[in-house]
Parts: C-alpha cells; sequence; structure tokens
C-alpha cells in the first residue's frame, strides 16, 4: 500500500498460485485433472473416429486403421481413454453438485475428489471385464 | 444521470465478455452425455477387435447409429467450449483468437468426419 504512491518503482509481488511453494491440494489436483482428462479424450476420439471412417470406407484401409487401433499403442490409448473418460464423467457429476449448492464443505469437497479418483479406476476395470 | 441500466453496463464486462450460457451449456451437454455414454462405451468396446462386416453391421444399427452420432455432436460442442475456457485461460491476443479458432474447427472436423462414416455405413 505504501510503496503505491509516488514511486514510479514497482514492487515485485510473487503471483499467485506460487508454483514453488505452492502446497496441492485434493480439490485442485481433482480440478486439474478434469481439465487434462478432458482434452487427453481427444487422442482416444481422432483414433475411434479414424477407425470408424476407415470401417466405412474400404477394406484395405479398415485393416491399417484396425491394426493400430488393436495395437499396444491402441489399446494403451483406449485404455487410457476410458480412464479419463470415467474420471471426467465424475468429476462433471461433482460440478453438477456443486451447482446445486452441495458438497462445498472442504472435508466433503475433498473425499469427493477421492471419490473420483478412485471411482474411476473402479469403473474402468468394471468396464473392460464387462465389455 | 445514467439511462442505462446497470445490468446493461455489466454486460459483457466480464474476463469472457460473455454471460453464463457458456457454463450453462456445458451443464445441459454434461448431463446429456452422462446418460447417453454408459451405453455407448459399451456398444463402441463390443464393435472393437471385430472383422469389417462384424463393425459395419454393429455401427449399420439404427440404435447405434444414432446414439453414436448424438454422443460425436455433443461431446464435441462440449469439447469445443470446455477447449475455449482454457485458451481464454492461458492466451491472449492473437494467440487466443487462432486457439480459439483452432479447438472449434478440430471439433467440427471431427464431428463431421464421425458423421460421414455413420451415414456411408448406413447407406
Amino acid at each position: 500500500m505504501a510503496e503505491a504512491t509516488g514511486s514510479s518503482k514497482r514492487v515485485e509481488r510473487p503471483l499467485s498460485p506460487h508454483l514453488q511453494i505452492y502446497r496441492i491440494q485434493m480439490t485442485s489436483v481433482s480440478s486439474i485433472l478434469t481439465r487434462i482428462t478432458g482434452h487427453a479424450l481427444m487422442a482416444g476420439v481422432i483414433l475411434g473416429v479414424w477407425w470408424l471412417l476407415a470401417a466405412a470406407v474400404s477394406e484395405p484401409y479398415f485393416a491399417l486403421a484396425n491394426a493400430v487401433m488393436t495395437s499396444w499403442f491402441g489399446k494403451l490409448v483406449m485404455t487410457g481413454s476410458l480412464w479419463a473418460v470415467w474420471y471426467h464423467y465424475l468429476a462433471g457429476l461433482r460440478h453438477v453438485l456443486f451447482d446445486a449448492r452441495l458438497g462445498l464443505e472442504i472435508k466433503t469437497a475433498e473425499m469427493l475428489g477421492w471419490v473420483c479418483i478412485l471411482g474411476s479406476v473402479v469403473l474402468t476395470v468394471l468396464t473392460i471385464v464387462i465389455v | 444521470m445514467h439511462y442505462m441500466t446497470d445490468r446493461k453496463r455489466a454486460v459483457g464486462a466480464g474476463a469472457a465478455h460473455t454471460g453464463t450460457l457458456q457454463h450453462w451449456f456445458m451443464t445441459v451437454s454434461g448431463v446429456a452425455l452422462a446418460v447417453m455414454l454408459p451405453v455407448w462405451l459399451y456398444l463402441f468396446g463390443a464393435a472393437i477387435g471385430g472383422t469389417r462386416d462384424q463393425v459395419v453391421a454393429a455401427f449399420a444399427n439404427p440404435f447405434t447409429a444414432i446414439l453414436t452420432a448424438l454422443v460425436l455432436v455433443v461431446s464435441m460442442r462440449h469439447f469445443a467450449k470446455g477447449s475455449a475456457v482454457m485458451v481464454e485461460d492461458y492466451a491472449q491476443g492473437a494467440a487466443r483468437k487462432a486457439g480459439l479458432i483452432f479447438v472449434s474447427s478440430l471439433a467440427a472436423v471431427i464431428a463431421t468426419t464421425g458423421l460421414y462414416a455413420l451415414i456411408r455405413i448406413a447407406l
């Protein structure tokens, strides 16, 4: 406050969030993961749409896309996407709860973060078992 | 004396220059996806690994085709609008504009390609 008047010199202040000393919390990690999973899902979407396009177009084209889809790389992308979609799914439902003014107490919000992370792993395993 | 209402002066003054429509769209599309995805994930997952004839037969099914089309369109709009928020958070000026155009275009290209494939399989 005192420095603000009369002086042209700007005081160097730490920017927020100050990453070197930032203590990560469940609420921030679960929020960042929502954004990361939402964007990472595009890998699975692009592979899936390409595979579908190839199936629609011709036999040789499908052979190529299907080889990629069923390779270790394709399986890695699809399994990763499956976890990402379940995480994003649960985190999105959490936002619907938050909008309804539910679960906003810190303890509950942190617990819901764990529900998203552990729940997404459970749902991923469950989907692989069922499908 | 101000003839403009408080609301009129406030509209567009936020960081995103728009109101709450974006947030509401994400809620509506998100809930729609939450309803559709469990069934769609099962259908899509079951189709992976099949021969071309099996895959074409799976997506020729009217229910699978319509559901896949809906998931594609809704999810790509959901992505475009959600990704736009990220661009607005991290980029300024020309980079922001380029980023917004890019994510919106990418979503449109993917959705249209998927719809083309579905129509070609259906016909």
